[in-house]
């Protein structure tokens, strides 16, 4: 940020700009929310409609070509798209190699997509804080098709659930534990499920493990889809499945539980005691019960 | 430390891309948020990348001998697009008849086969400092400064 101008670094002009259409203030915008800036995060409250869609699955599963070949479907048919990449950051650096560019072939050479990767910082899970925020961000700037592709996942990881308006969960047909899928998880909470690879032998048996694994669990009629990112079939069968979505309001009360979880955790991440308490932990001063009591009294008490 | 966004890219056509990735990780593991472009990005595509990225630092790297047009290409793109406070270095097979065009048209540092990772590390040191203290160091805001 050292070098720029301090009008350029003022928030609310950032996102006037970005509503004209700079997408180097919206990018600098984005920047600021990630950082935590209070200015920038208040300014973006009170989003524009937008639809958005998390992208998530194991590693390995195809979700950087899918999310691509989606985003180049999507904006072929007239959607303005907007794309987060989650990518881990490393815990020892703090650095972080955001890769997903190099499988995005077609969104990245079409201008009028936008792609912004993100790292992982200092969250505790798979998910960056403040993701919600950046995706309003997004929104303001006219982006009416917001997907974010999450790291890879396990199956026990939810989060995407409390930002996005509906969860794709990509599998890949060769993967030998995909009887997991019976076990409770993200497989429950997605919209769609897609089984990536379909090129693959396999596919048609992974699709039909997952089928009777939803069905063991809920009766559900959550679609299964094969598609092949790579070959690019079965991508326009997926575009219509997603606009036929409808919101998803059996699940609003588990995404604004998590989302509180969230924002609790990064409300305790930013309190000054935190970082003190937990060498006081390892220290051997205060147990745990003591640290909680401590961190949920009022900051000045 | 300051955490720089970096983007590590490959223009043009040539589908070598081993001394980028090292690049990348030397660079991720010093605690900077790397964005690696994959091969074959065309200078618009760069500079499109580096805009949306919020980067201040671009990398490119040539093996096929067409850096004498990419990178100047590529500073003059970052230059129309108001991009000129982003700093660009280059890596790769450049001769150095080629580098004082290279640095004329604003790449501030070219790193050769076998450089050690350490000297890239200590140029982006030198561009913190040279941001803290308002000296020009991006593609487009003159001066002779360049890493050496």
């Amino acid at each position: 940020m050292i070098g720029v101008t301090v009008d350029h670094l003022d928030a609310i002009s950032l996102l006037a700009e970005a509503k004209d259409g700079s997408r180097r203030s919206l990018a600098r915008l984005l920047s600021l929310i990630q950082s935590g800036d209070s200015l920038a995060i208040d300014a973006v409250q009170n989003p524009p409609t937008s639809r958005s869609l998390g992208i998530t699955g194991p590693p390995g599963a195809g979700k950087s070509v899918l999310t691509d070949r989606l985003a180049s479907a999507l904006s072929d048919r007239g959607c303005r798209v907007a794309v987060l990449c989650v990518d881990p950051s490393s815990p020892v650096s703090g650095g972080s190699l955001l890769g997903d560019r190099m499988r995005m072939e077609e969104s990245g050479a079409d201008e009028r997509i936008y792609v912004r990767s993100v790292a992982t910082r200092d969250a505790v899970g798979s998910l960056p804080f403040r993701l919600s925020a950046m995706a309003d961000a997004l929104a303001h700037a006219g982006h009416d098709s917001i997907l974010i592709e999450t790291a890879g996942v396990g199956q026990t990881e939810l989060g995407i659930v409390s930002i996005t308006d509906h969860v794709l969960l990509v599998e890949g047909p060769e993967r030998g534990d995909i009887i997991q899928a019976e076990k409770a998880g993200i497989l429950e909470m997605a919209d769609i499920v897609v089984v990536n690879k379909a090129d693959l032998p396999g596919a048609e048996q992974a699709a039909s493990d997952l089928r009777s694994g939803l069905e063991f669990g809920r009766g559900s009629t959550v679609p299964i889809l094969l598609v092949s990112a790579l070959n690019r079939t079965g991508v326009v069968e997926l575009v219509e499945t997603i606009e036929n979505l409808s919101p998803s309001l059996t699940i609003s009360s588990m995404r604004w539980r998590l989302r509180l979880l969230e924002s609790l955790q990064q409300t305790l991440l930013s309190d000054n005691r935190f970082e003190d308490l937990v060498r006081q932990l390892g220290d051997g001063e205060v147990s745990l019960e003591q640290a909680i009591n401590e961190l949920l009294q009022p900051e000045d008490a | 430390m300051t955490r720089l966004r970096i983007v590590v890219a490959k223009p043009g056509l040539d589908g070598h891309d081993r001394g980028a990735k090292v690049v990348a990780r030397a660079l991720r593991d010093a605690g900077h948020e790397v964005i690696y472009t994959g091969l074959r990005r065309t200078p618009e595509e760069i500079v499109r990348i580096a805009e949306d990225e919020d980067a201040s630092i671009v990398g490119l790297s040539s093996l096929s001998g067409a850096h004498a047009f990419l990178f100047p290409r590529v500073c003059k793109l970052l230059n129309e697009a108001g991009l000129g406070d982003v700093v660009v270095f280059g890596g790769g097979i450049i001769p150095q008849a080629d580098r004082p065009t290279l640095y004329e048209s604003g790449i501030r540092g070219i790193f050769g086969p076998g450089t050690p990772t350490e000297e890239i590390l200590s140029f982006l040191d030198e561009v913190v400092e040279r941001r803290a203290k308002g000296s020009p160091c991006g593609v487009g805001e003159g001066g002779d400064w360049r890493h050496s």
